[in-house]
Order: C-alpha cells, then structure tokens, then sequence
C-alpha cells in the first residue's frame, strides 16, 4: 500500500492527538505496572509512542489506543530491565518480578486506570516531599507541563525547577514512597495535601504573587482541569468545595483587569463580562458540597463567591449573608487573613468604623504586619472615614510591601488621589 | 526495607511520656516481627562527641549540636514502605511530645558486595 505525505502526516497528527489526550494516563499506569519508578515509566512512555509511531501507519490507529500504549511501554521497559540485568545483577529479581509471565504484549485492560491517575496525584502531592517539590512534580507528572513551563509559571530558574523534580523522584525512590491512593484513614489529611497544591497553582495563576500581568491563565487552567480530574474521581465535598471556588473565581477573571492591565476591583467590575456558565457551575457544585454535610473551607470560600456572582450589581450585595459565611469559615479554617477578609465584609454592612476597629485588632496583635492587603484594608477603611493622614501612611506601607506591578500601580494611585470629603483630623 | 526512627524531645517533656507505655509499644513491634534494634537513650547531659581532625582526637562534653530538642532513642524497623514507616513511628509514645525522623537505611554492604562482583567480572562478564 503507497503512503503517501498526506497519509502519514494524517497519521503523525492522529499520534500526536492521542499523546495530547492519553499520555499522562498511560504514564500513570506504567508507573504502578513498573513498580514505582517514574523514570522507567516516563523511559517506557517515550518508547511507547515510537512504537506507536513506527506501527500504526502501518496496521492502524488501535481499537483502544491507551491499552496498546500501556502493553508497549510494559513491554519495552521489561526489556529494558532485563538487558540492564546482565550488567547489574541485582536488577534482575527486578525484571523478574514485573516481567512475571510477560513474553509478549498483551491486551490490557481499561480497569483500574482510573486509579491510576489518582495514584499519580497522591504520590506526587506526599507530604514527605517538600511543597515546592510537591507543586512541580504534579504539574510536570500529572499536568504534562515541562520544566521551561513550569519555571516561567513560578518565575523560577528552570535548573531550580528541574533540580526540585529530580531530588523529589530520588526521595520516592531512595524513602521508597508509595505508589498508592491512601486508605480511608490517611486519606482526609492526605487528600488536604492534593487540595492545597492544587489552590497554589490556581492562586499562583489567578493573582500572580509577582511580575508583571495580575493573572497567569495557563495556571489557573491547569488547576481547574486538575480539579475536574480530582471531581470526576473522588467526589468528595471538600474537592467539589476548590472547584466551585476556582470556577467562581475564574468566572471574574476578564472582569478583574482593565484593557490597560491595571487591577478592577470587585466593586468596580464589569458584571457583565463575568462568565455565566462558570457561575451556574461553580454555585451549583458549591450547593452540594454545602449540602452534604461535611462543610469544609474550600466549599465556605466558594459560597461567599457565589453570593457576590448572584448579585447583579455591587450594591445589591447580601454582605449580612457574606458575614455569617465568613463566622462559619473562621471556626472551620480560622486564620488572619480569614479574619481580616471577615473584618472587610463587617465593614460593608455596619460601615467602616466597625471594619477597622477589627483590621486594627488584628494588627495591633502583631498578626498580618508584613502583609501587604492588610494595610491596604486599613487605608481603604481610612480614607472612607475621612482619616487622610492615617490612610496615607497604611497605603504607603502596604506599597512598601505589595510585589506585583498592577498592585502597586493601584496603591500608587491611591496616595497620589486627593482626599475624599477629607476633613481636618485624623 | 529498614528505616531508622530517630526520637528527638526536649527532656522535660519526656516526663510525661511514662517508660512503660515505651516499653510496651517495642515489645508489640518486635512481637511483630517489625523491629530489629530499639533503645532508650541516656539523658543528653551524659553524651560525650569525638571528632578526629588532622589526626588529632578531639573530645568534646554533651551532643554534637545544642538543639533545643535531643536525641533521646532510636529504633530500628522493618517495614514495606515510607507510609507503613510513618504509621509506625506516628504510634513511638514520644512522638505526642517530640519529633520522630523516620530515615531510610542504605544498604552499603550489598551495594560494596555488588561493586565488588562487577569489578570482579561477575556474572556480567560474559554479556559485555
């Protein structure tokens, strides 16, 4: 049969299409099949769709891609083993051991793949691994970003970000981390390790902690899909709780950026520009991870965003409704922020003097002084009540400690605006 | 596979922890089967630290280090990987009142043994 350009370029994209759709999972079944080892398995991967694209110009696209994939790069990485076993002996109880009963591929089944992924998740969120290792690993792994991806995400050097990755496969392997989901009675704290990394890279993405542009979208894209994953696989409240909240999120984001790049407050935002299918879906998953009775930060979070997305403008907010959430999440989660978050809301619906004199509470106990939002809080609640000097000086001090450009344009603005219905005191 | 459980506390918080309660925990560990070597140590003020430099013995009273936290026993286990490790060392009765470093063991005399077969010309000769 003639080939011709057109019929192995089809061929090249139709590989390449699979790769984009499949390859994390069959990567997460390689590395349960091969006991563990990443680098075998990514190895096994690579060899899988050379394989892939050395045959199926000529037998077909396979009936089940993802199981051809899977028997291929088993089979490769047994052979693999096996050839390394004549240098090292003691890799062949190794070999023997995967390759029990393997003379061939063989059909694999779809079963257990799921799992897979979720093993994937677990293992490269371990607690035994360090968080910037834990984030880098799952976006590299799970996510199938590459390194260059990752450290322009996390503006970090690419060697730093490799070197991370490298160190947390040696610890997998050398503390012999397993490639498990965790039992019933790990997985909650377990499961909080997966959720946290996943809000940092959402977080990392939505309000970049540095730089130039207020929002990574490639960041938070990654967090939502994760989330999805996460969702489809384990429906668990707290899981449904940080997808509503980061489609709640995301559904602002066009909102949240002026054409000229400079930050819009929520207040100030466009409602019409915010993304009504996210909104419908991300109040809806908020609504049953809050009704199933197990309520958690995440689902609290999201429910506060839902009632700003439900209000059709900035005045018609439920704040009374925004306040009791906010006394729910500061006995589930209580934190400072948590509490300074609360003290903004306090502000919106018994005016800024009950607002600040909390904010100030919390300052005055030494909580929150090098963060940045808390002394723009202050400035904020200041210059509404007409104190200038005071809010000046907040505003200055939260400039002195914001990193991101569009942030500090903002603060910049504020100092520079003469004083609203300023009187003499304060 | 073996790690190491290093259980650090400060002393006066040890107190709380009674020695029987320890002593019953190493003994369900090694009724399992689980545990190879364990000890309570001495209290820190009875470590003495040798160093040698430049041939020189060097000889120094108390731990290597003034950390607020001390070594005050070790044990030795035996486990199928770092998660059982963790539950393990997560039960050591100190653990409520100190920290637990759960480390793995290198295996330097199979990795010696190996080397020396290879440079041997062990049973790679006839593959190379």
């Amino acid at each position: 049969m003639a080939w011709s350009e057109d019929d192995a370029e089809r061929m090249r994209e139709a590989v390449e299409s699979v790769y984009r759709a499949e390859s994390r999972r069959v990567l997460a079944t390689l590395i349960r099949l091969l006991g563990g080892d990443f680098d075998l398995a990514e190895e096994a991967l690579h060899d899988a769709f050379t394989a892939a694209l050395d045959r199926w110009p000529r037998d077909g696209l396979p009936s089940n891609p993802r199981a051809w994939l899977v028997s291929a790069g088993r089979f490769k990485a047994i052979d693999v083993l096996r050839r390394r076993a004549r240098f090292d002996a003691s890799l062949a109880h190794v070999a023997d051991r995967l390759g029990d009963g393997v003379t061939e591929p063989e059909p694999y089944d779809d079963e257990g793949i799921a799992d897979d992924r979720l093993r994937l998740v677990f293992t490269c969120c371990h607690p035994a691994l360090p968080a910037h290792a834990r984030v880098a690993l799952t976006l590299r792994e799970v996510c199938g970003l590459t390194t260059e991806e990752i450290a322009r995400a996390f503006l970090t050097a690419a060697p730093t970000v490799a070197q991370r990755i490298v160190r947390a496969k040696a610890k997998i392997r050398d503390a012999r981390i397993p490639y498990r989901v965790p039992s019933p009675a790990e997985l909650p704290e377990r499961l909080g390790t997966v959720l946290q990394v996943v809000y940092l890279v959402f977080n990392e993405g939505y309000s970049a902690s540095s730089g130039e542009s207020v929002t990574r979208p490639d960041l938070t894209g990654e967090a939502i899909r994760l989330g999805r994953l996460l969702t489809e696989l384990l429906p668990e409240p707290e899981v449904m709780g940080l997808l509503a909240l980061m489609l709640l999120h995301e559904s602002r984001r066009t909102a949240r950026t002026s054409a000229d790049g400079e930050i819009v407050l929520l207040e100030d935002q466009d409602r019409a520009l915010w993304d009504r299918d996210l909104i419908a879906e991300g109040t809806a998953l908020a609504e049953r991870a809050l009704s199933s009775g197990r309520i958690g930060p995440y689902a609290l979070q999201a429910a506060i965003s839902a009632v700003h997305a439900e209000s059709p403008d900035a005045a018609s907010t439920d704040w009374s409704q925004i306040v009791g959430l906010y006394d729910v999440l500061a006995r589930a989660a209580p934190s400072p922020v948590v509490e300074l978050n609360r003290a903004v809301a306090v502000a919106m619906r018994d005016g800024p003097a009950a607002g600040l004199a909390l904010v100030d509470a919390i300052l005055a106990r030494g909580d929150l002084a090098d963060y940045h939002l808390a002394h723009s809080a202050r400035g904020e609640l200041c210059r509404r009540l007409g104190r200038t000097a005071d809010a000046r000086a907040a505003y200055r001090r939260a400039l002195g400690l914001a990193k991101q450009e569009p942030e500090r344009r903002l603060l910049a603005r504020r100092l520079a605006e003469p004083a609203a219905g300023s009187t003499t005191t304060g | 596979m073996k790690y190491l459980c290093l259980v650090y506390s400060e002393e006066e918080l040890l107190e709380a922890v009674p020695d029987r309660e320890c002593v019953a925990y190493d003994a369900a560990l090694r009724a399992d089967g689980r545990c190879l070597a364990s000890e309570a140590l001495q209290p820190v003020h009875t470590a003495t630290t040798v160093r040698v430099r430049d041939g020189r013995v060097s000889i120094t009273d108390g731990p290597f280090a003034e950390t607020k936290e001390q070594l005050a026993g070790f044990y030795m286990i035996e486990a199928d990987d770092l998660d059982e490790a963790i539950q393990i060392a997560a039960k050591i009765p100190p653990a409520r009142v100190g920290s637990v470093e759960v480390r793995p063991v290198r295996p330097i005399r199979e990795t010696v043994v190996a080397s020396r077969l290879r440079e041997a010309g062990g049973p790679s000769s006839a593959g190379v």
